[in-house]
């Protein structure tokens, strides 16, 4: 088989896995407040539901309205697509370095943004008014983290970059705490979850995402859910394949990948539990304090950066 | 086809544009039907001659039978001057075609269309002029026709008391520029013995001269292209020009101070150390962070892209300090690719500030409206102008597979191998500027979604705007050639920067060897394994998913039912029940409010009823301008003591100039 065949199930791959992350999730959050929750595959239902059912559209909607949750879910997916599940070896990342994908991200936050607009609604303003706050906030910080490893791996192909980290494995080094430290709060944020926003909730005041996608129905719901949850499942697949790549393959053969996928599996399942665990013991921010939070982020990416420049280079 | 060809062409199109100029003159049939023909073929002429000096290479020079008996004007192209002759011709090229619809809308107005069209092509000619000038004298000439015919354009509208102050004021601020450049030029041609271009890159300069040179350059140039403490009259003076006129100014004329800069510091001194790289870098970045910050909170849409323009020479000026750094260390390969993103950056943001311009021209054009909290609902009014902006506006903010996000990927690379460098401050220097290149991203995407949203989607806020009709064809035709070509420098970029890389091979002497070594598909600056970019690749896959999602979830056969939004159950909507402009940025005014002057509060009216006032100005007035503006007037009125009103002591100060002067010269 060859690399683009296996790159192409991959992409299916993260189709497939991104409703149960997001199920995973709510199942053990439930857990930990007692209740018995919904199934894990609830998530599918959710989406097979809305994909079935009509959609409706407000009269004053644009075409912007009807275009986005497209370009969201392609620009989502190939962002993905570009990021190493599996395997390193991979032709969509040489296609779409990190940059790329930090723009693929852009991109869709900005069609969602102005989906959040159209209709002329204040809850939409105000969605759209707050996501791309927050996103000014994340992303310096998200760049700079993510330069720190490419300084480091020299590349900033992630599959080259990974293959070279399992090699080096450089990770007791300071500068690659920091830019972890920095990458989970940034997660935190451009995923919309406790503290930054809540997924679960449609308090009016509070509410981010939920406030973009507010004049949503039917399939259009459908594909902005699945991209949200395909964005989920994206960061934490960066997150553990980049700080914790053991396990990743750096070829096809089939034992090699199925020892990455179980080790895969079990590295998001902890992630899923620590990410509940977190939510559950935290309570949602006041939308002010939210710079506080990326502040801090943006100084621990700042401070691996430094400890990486000034210490590590030619060390 | 050669280099003397293009330079035969690019003296066409200065002639084209003169006649272009000569011809406004004539009875209104006439020119109507014959200026702006002549105007558009110049920029097709410049287009043309700037790509063939680009692809062939070498130098080719003439003189003119022009200037001083002992100075006769020199001209000279090279892949230099053919790379920034093409941005004025493509640009102009478009603009001459959606002008005479948009000036149409003058007729009725008092204003001379006689002056608009004659200022518009000696603007035009005076552009193309600098840009071949090959002695300091025809530079300064031709800058000052460029600069002067401008101060018309923006005088234009002159019976708005503003206008005429900021005309005023871009006057003053051009002229404090043209003579920190002329200072430079003094500097290089007393070291190199001569006023010609060739004399002067013969001069050899101690650290300090050639640091002394530089300096004044950098203050000229940045003058002109409005960085950033010195960039407050850009705002004032760009938006105040009619819409076409601002395209011009801030898409072309702005890359002509580009060239300025590059042309002096990179070609005549030559010899580049790391400081400059460090104080070009430093005043890029503020004027990126700065600039858009200041374009986020703006109302008046033509204001916004004007500080918008600030912040993208900024960007340009971060890759030319990059490029500088790099050169001066040892690390040519590199910083050619800063260089090269500098270049890919210019044609950028001629190509989508153009666009964007030419838009808010066609709003104003139809609607008559340029602030953005009347506007909302455009695109509904105004299919093609609100497609053909959302092009403009996802080019700018610089995400794929349009053509700002190239050049914004080629700076990153460049800046990502600053682990070259000697020097952890220098290293850490450079990575603070990348985190701020990265957080200017960021923002200029808030500020382009504010200004789609609020302008072209929502409802119309005010009556003009809901009865906003279409534009002329002319009018869109000349937004559409600018839009598909912000979409093919975004989809094939390995063929322009094959075609740029020309530019520092010629002037530098080192290109980028990499950039299609893998084909055309597959954009490698350093080498395969250090980045790659397919945009051919990524624009295709997103557009097979795109009509693969739509033919497979969106069939036609099950449609979307309309109604009336639903609003949480709130009924009526009402268009002033939107989110504002100036809503949509207030958290970020509230976390970056350091950097405004913010003035807000609440007042009580006269009839008792309570009102909530804003204002933000930017901070550069208060710090910068207000406190020369006090100095100069100080010092002039400790000027007028000399003012006597008696003979006998104005002869006694001529006395004591005439000895001053001889024992000087003694």
């Amino acid at each position: 088989m060859s690399a683009w065949g296996f790159t192409l199930i991959q992409a299916l791959l993260y189709l497939a896995l991104a409703p149960l992350l997001a199920g995973w999730i709510q199942k053990v959050k439930a857990r930990l407040q007692n209740r018995r929750g919904a199934s894990i595959w609830q998530p599918y239902r959710n989406l097979f539901k809305l994909f079935a059912k009509e959609a409706r559209m407000a009269h004053t909607a644009s075409p912007v309205f009807r275009a986005a949750p497209y370009i969201v879910f392609a620009a989502t997916w190939l962002a993905a697509s570009a990021i190493p599940l599996l395997t390193t070896d991979l032709p969509t990342a040489a296609m779409a370095d990190v940059i790329v994908i930090a723009g693929l991200l852009g991109l869709s936050r900005f069609f969602l943004a102005l989906a959040g607009m159209d209709v002329g609604t204040a809850f939409g303003g105000m969605g759209a008014s707050r996501e791309v706050f927050i996103s000014a906030l994340a992303e310096p910080a998200m760049l700079m983290a993510v330069f720190t490893l490419a300084m480091t791996a020299h590349t900033t192909n992630l599959a080259t970059a990974v293959g070279d980290l399992l090699v080096s494995a450089p990770f007791l080094r300071p500068s690659f705490l920091f830019a972890l430290i920095a990458v989970v709060f940034v997660v935190i944020a451009e995923t919309g979850r406790i503290p930054v926003d809540n997924p679960s909730t449609h308090l009016e005041l509070t509410m981010i995402h939920e406030a973009l996608i507010l004049e949503y129905s039917g399939r259009q719901l459908a594909l902005l859910e699945w991209a949200a949850q395909l964005k989920l499942l994206l960061f934490a697949t960066l997150l553990v394949n980049v700080f914790l790549p053991w396990g990743t393959a750096q070829s096809i053969r089939p034992d090699v990948i199925g020892i990455a996928f179980v080790l895969f599996v079990v590295k998001i399942a902890l992630l899923g539990i620590a990410l509940a665990v977190s939510e559950t013991l935290l309570a949602k921010m006041r939308i002010f304090r939210i710079p506080v939070f990326l502040n801090m982020a943006l100084l621990m990416a700042f401070l691996g950066l430094m400890s990486h420049v000034i210490l590590e280079v030619g060390a | 086809m050669s280099i003397t060809l293009a330079l035969q062409l690019a003296g066409g199109a200065i002639v084209l544009a003169l006649l272009s100029a000569l011809v406004s003159f004539f009875p209104a049939a006439v020119r109507r039907h014959v200026a702006m023909p002549l105007f558009t073929l110049s920029g097709l002429v410049a287009l043309v001659a700037g790509l063939v000096a680009l692809n062939n290479g070498g130098v080719a020079t003439a003189q003119l039978p022009l200037g001083l008996p002992w100075l006769p004007w020199q001209v000279r192209m090279d892949v230099l001057s053919g790379f920034f002759l093409s941005i004025i011709g493509v640009v102009s090229f478009a603009v001459g075609i959606y002008a005479p619809g948009y000036v149409r809308g003058f007729e009725k107005g008092s204003d001379s269309l006689r002056a608009l069209g004659g200022f518009t092509g000696l603007f035009l000619a005076g552009m193309m002029l600098v840009v071949i000038a090959d002695d300091a004298f025809m530079f300064m000439v031709a800058w000052e026709l460029m600069s002067l015919s401008s101060y018309f354009l923006v005088a234009w509208h002159h019976d708005h008391a503003a206008n005429r102050r900021a005309a005023f004021l871009y006057l003053l601020m051009a002229h404090v520029g043209g003579l920190s450049i002329l200072l430079g030029f003094g500097v290089l041609a007393s070291f190199g013995g001569g006023f010609t271009f060739e004399a002067m890159r013969g001069a050899p300069l101690s650290f300090g001269w050639a640091s002394a040179a530089f300096v004044l350059a950098f203050i000229g140039f940045g003058m002109k292209a409005g960085l950033v403490p010195l960039h407050a009259w850009l705002p004032e003076a760009h938006p105040v020009a009619p819409s076409h006129i601002s395209a011009l100014m801030s898409g072309v004329m702005l890359k002509v101070a580009v060239y300025g800069f590059i042309r002096f510091v990179f070609d005549l001194i030559g010899t580049v150390h790391w400081q400059w790289g460090v104080v070009v870098l430093f005043f890029g970045s503020l004027s990126a962070v700065i600039g858009v910050l200041l374009a986020l909170i703006q109302n008046d849409l033509k204001r916004l892209l004007a500080y918008s323009s600030v912040e993208n020479l900024g960007i340009i000026f971060v890759g030319l300090g990059l490029a500088l750094l790099f050169f001066a260390e040892g690390h040519p390969l590199i910083g050619s690719l800063a260089f090269v993103a500098a270049l890919y950056h210019s044609v950028n943001h001629a190509l989508f500030k153009g666009l964007l311009f030419l838009g808010a021209g066609a709003i104003l054009h139809s609607a008559n409206e340029r602030d953005l909290e009347k506007m909302g609902g455009l695109l509904r009014r105004m299919p093609w102008t609100g497609f053909f902006f959302l092009v403009g506006s996802i080019s700018i903010a610089a995400l794929p597979p349009f053509n700002g996000f190239v050049s914004e990927w080629l700076s990153f690379q460049a800046a990502l191998q600053a682990w070259n460098l000697d020097g952890g401050v220098l290293r850490s220097f450079v990575s603070i500027v990348v985190s701020l290149l990265a957080l200017t991203g960021a923002l200029v995407a808030a500020t382009f979604v504010k200004v789609y949203g609020v302008a072209f989607l929502g409802q119309a806020r005010s009556r003009t705007v809901r009865r906003a009709h279409k534009v002329p064809l002319s009018m869109r035709l000349g937004q559409g050639i600018l839009a598909i070509l912000c979409l093919l420098l975004g989809i094939l970029p390995t063929f322009f920067i094959e075609l740029f890389n020309a530019v520092p091979r010629e002037i530098l002497g080192h290109g980028l060897s990499q950039v299609s070594a893998h084909g055309w598909l597959w954009l490698t600056p350093i080498s395969e394994k250090t980045a790659s970019y397919s945009a051919p690749l990524v624009a295709l896959i997103l557009f097979v998913t795109l009509v693969l999602g739509l033919w497979l979830v969106g069939r036609g056969a099950r449609r979307v039912r309309l109604g009336d939004a639903w609003n949480y159950g709130h009924a009526s909507l009402t268009p002033s029940m939107q989110y504002t402009g100036t809503a949509f940025v207030q958290p970020i005014r509230q976390v970056y409010g350091l950097l405004f002057q913010i003035n807000d509060g609440v007042e009580t009216q006269q009839d008792g009823r309570r009102r909530y006032f804003l204002q933000v100005t930017d901070r550069a007035w208060g710090l910068l301008y207000a406190p020369i503006a006090r100095w100069v007037e100080w010092s002039s009125r400790q000027a007028v003591r000399l003012q006597s009103g008696s003979i006998r002591i104005y002869l006694g100060w001529t006395l004591a100039a005439l000895l001053l002067l001889l024992w000087l010269e003694v």
